[in-house]
């Protein structure tokens, strides 16, 4: 079943195309990697899919939904999840209530008048943060406020922020980038766990020992085009992704 | 952090909180602030800080034009004395709704945008307030005179009995000045804190800090932030309202001159030296600039002849020539002096201070290394 439906995308900066009739379609259940070489437009076209960017023209349907000019809040309550390429994370909140607040927006909804209740009184919400924490391997540190955490750990806890919330699809903006090797496989691990939850997920990297170890399709993106798509096998071999990667031989 | 305090602590907070208020004659009488004019205005300017901490504190958004909404309270305040009696609890409840439909108005309009110029935004509504008090709206507001209330007004339900003396907002009986004033206020600060507290703990408190953290990922996280934040500014203008009625209740007057930039600059000092962020520290820097203003203000050069006389003479006229520029009228020099010195080496307020002092006795190594950061509510909610 298609979950993700692009269509007919474009979007101008000034006298700079950087997305060209972009045509996605996003199965469920699947792990789809959109790869490309810097300024292929693969963070421009994930803007347009949480409400970040509108694309100039085109349409871009999740579940039936149109997404165009939806704000964020309404596309996330609709079961979008978004991993930034740097960590977006409550700085000055700890751990715990970094994966609490998604929880009760998961629960309350867009907007909610909670004043009078406390937040230690909510032992469903704490529960479930707390179980998402250890899934990532982040409980012992819960009460340290999130800016004190490692590059590697802020992108974990905001992973753990998005996964808490069951999204129906998980955008991850190069969920390893700056990260160790070490730290890398973690989150490779990590990533591949959450997949046997069914959770679909878009994945854009550079790094293609990642894609190849996560991903089920890719696309590759040049210069604001989907110049190939297929299997992890057959794009390896493609002469075009080589080309876009490494400049061609013949230019 | 705030998650790791019980309920029961924060009851035990509560309750020493209300005893200290309450009991402020007594202890407050040894250092020449136990009078009730001046306990009267640490109980309003309190509740006024406190509200205004609920928006700047939790989301960070510094409102400079608060002193509107006491303005607008005081006046619906004595629009009710002129119009339905001198009881004070229809005052109340008229600026709570005037003070909160005003506070609807300028804060949809002025939380379109943040930081600086959601500020300059506030100042501008608050100084069109003023004008608007000051010469065009005389009719409501009686202009540079300040509104009254006279003996030929209304006064439905008491105007009947016509008394001739001065009139006295009394509350079924009880006047409202000198220490029963100061105890109706007193009740209000502690309804207030209380309040305060529970938003503070709450999930919608944790939410106006996650606003005050990192706005962008409130959105993609499916939380609306505009409602959050307008909902802060709405309660903080009611407080503000609420404190400006109770200006009116214990003197039954109120001028433009309240809502002026000044009054707006006023409570973001104290919000700041008391520690933005904290639950205590707004109605300390409250107190703290209110016993400042009535204690320096009053000192003249004979008190100061009184105070070095200890010293040779010679030494005497140019000590007491100095140290006349920051008392009296140049009070404002004092208070200047230790703003600086608090923002300076405690960015977290009188707060980080005490904070600080506590774990020096406690002998725990700061948990927080980098509590560099301006006004750092974090670490100072965790000692409250």
């Amino acid at each position: 079943m298609e979950i993700l439906s692009v269509k007919g995308v474009n979007k101008r900066f000034g006298g700079l195309k950087a997305l060209n009739d972009v045509n996605l379609s996003i199965e469920q259940g699947n792990v789809h990697a959109i790869i490309g070489p810097n300024g292929a437009g693969k963070s421009t076209l994930l803007n347009c899919f949480v409400g970040r960017l509108i694309p100039d023209t085109g349409s871009v349907t999740f579940l039936g939904k149109d997404l165009i000019g939806a704000k964020p809040h309404e596309i996330n309550q609709a079961g979008v999840s978004r991993v930034f390429q740097t960590p977006e994370i409550f700085g000055d909140l700890t751990l715990l209530e970094n994966v609490m607040i998604p929880t009760l927006a998961k629960r309350d909804g867009a907007f909610t008048m909670n004043a009078w209740a406390r937040v230690d009184g909510q032992a469903e919400i704490r529960d479930k943060a707390m179980h998402l924490l250890e899934d990532v391997g982040l409980a012992e540190k819960k009460d340290m406020t999130a800016d004190s955490l490692s590059r590697g750990d802020k992108r974990r806890l905001e992973l753990a922020m998005c996964l808490v919330q069951d999204p129906k699809l998980l955008l991850l903006d190069e969920p390893t980038a700056g990260m160790s090797r070490a730290d890398t496989n973690n989150t490779i691990d990590l990533l591949k766990r959450i997949g046997e939850r069914g959770i679909t997920k878009i994945v854009i990297e550079h790094d293609m020992h990642v894609v190849f170890s996560l991903a089920s399709k890719i696309s590759v993106l040049a210069q604001g085009t989907v110049i190939a798509e297929g299997q992890p096998e057959d794009i390896k071999g493609d002469p075009r992704v080589q080309e876009a990667y490494l400049g061609g031989a013949h230019v | 952090m705030t998650t790791n305090i019980s309920p029961r602590s924060d009851l035990l907070m509560f309750v020493l909180f209300a005893a200290a208020i309450l009991t402020m004659p007594l202890w407050l009488a040894p250092i020449g602030a136990g009078y009730p004019d001046l306990l009267q205005k640490f109980a309003i300017f309190g509740l006024f800080a406190l509200g205004f901490n609920l928006l700047f504190g939790l989301t960070g958004y510094l409102s400079f034009g608060h002193a509107a909404f006491l303005g607008i309270g005081s006046y619906a305040a004595v629009w009710s004395f002129k119009l339905l009696g001198m009881n004070p609890l229809p005052a109340l409840l008229f600026s709570v709704v005037f003070s909160s439909l005003f506070a609807v108005a300028i804060g949809y309009v002025s939380l379109r945008r943040s930081g600086i110029y959601f500020s300059i935004l506030t100042l501008a509504f608050a100084q069109m307030s003023y004008n608007l008090a000051y010469s065009v709206l005389t009719p409501i507001t009686n202009g540079e005179t300040g509104l009254r209330v006279l003996q030929s007004d209304p006064r439905l339900f008491d105007g009947a009995s016509a008394s001739s003396g001065p009139l006295i907002s009394n509350l079924f009986g009880i006047e409202m000045t000198g220490y029963s004033g100061f105890y109706f206020c007193a009740v209000l600060l502690i309804i207030g804190f209380y309040i305060s507290q529970r938003i503070f703990r709450s999930p919608f408190g944790m939410m106006l800090r996650a606003v005050k953290s990192n706005q962008n990922r409130m959105s993609y996280t499916g939380l609306n932030t505009r409602p959050y934040t307008l909902a802060a500014f709405v309660i903080s203008g009611t407080f503000a309202g609420v404190a400006g009625s109770l200006l009116a209740v214990t003197d039954p007057l109120a001028g433009a001159e309240r809502m002026q930039w000044t009054a707006s600059g006023e409570v973001v000092l104290m919000t700041i030296l008391g520690g933005a962020g904290t639950l205590l520290g707004p109605i300390l820097g409250a107190g703290l600039i209110k016993y400042f203003e009535n204690i320096f203000s009053a000192y003249n050069e004979q008190t100061l002849h009184a105070i070095f006389s200890f010293l040779p003479d010679f030494m005497e006229g140019p000590v007491v020539s100095v140290a006349s520029l920051f008392v009296g009228e140049g009070w404002h020099l004092t208070l200047g002096l230790l703003f600086m010195v608090i923002v300076i080496f405690l960015p977290g307020g009188i707060m980080e201070g005490f904070n600080r002092i506590s774990k020096m006795f406690r002998g725990k190594p700061s948990r927080r290394k980098g509590a560099g950061r301006s006004h750092a509510p974090a670490s100072a909610n965790a000692a409250e």
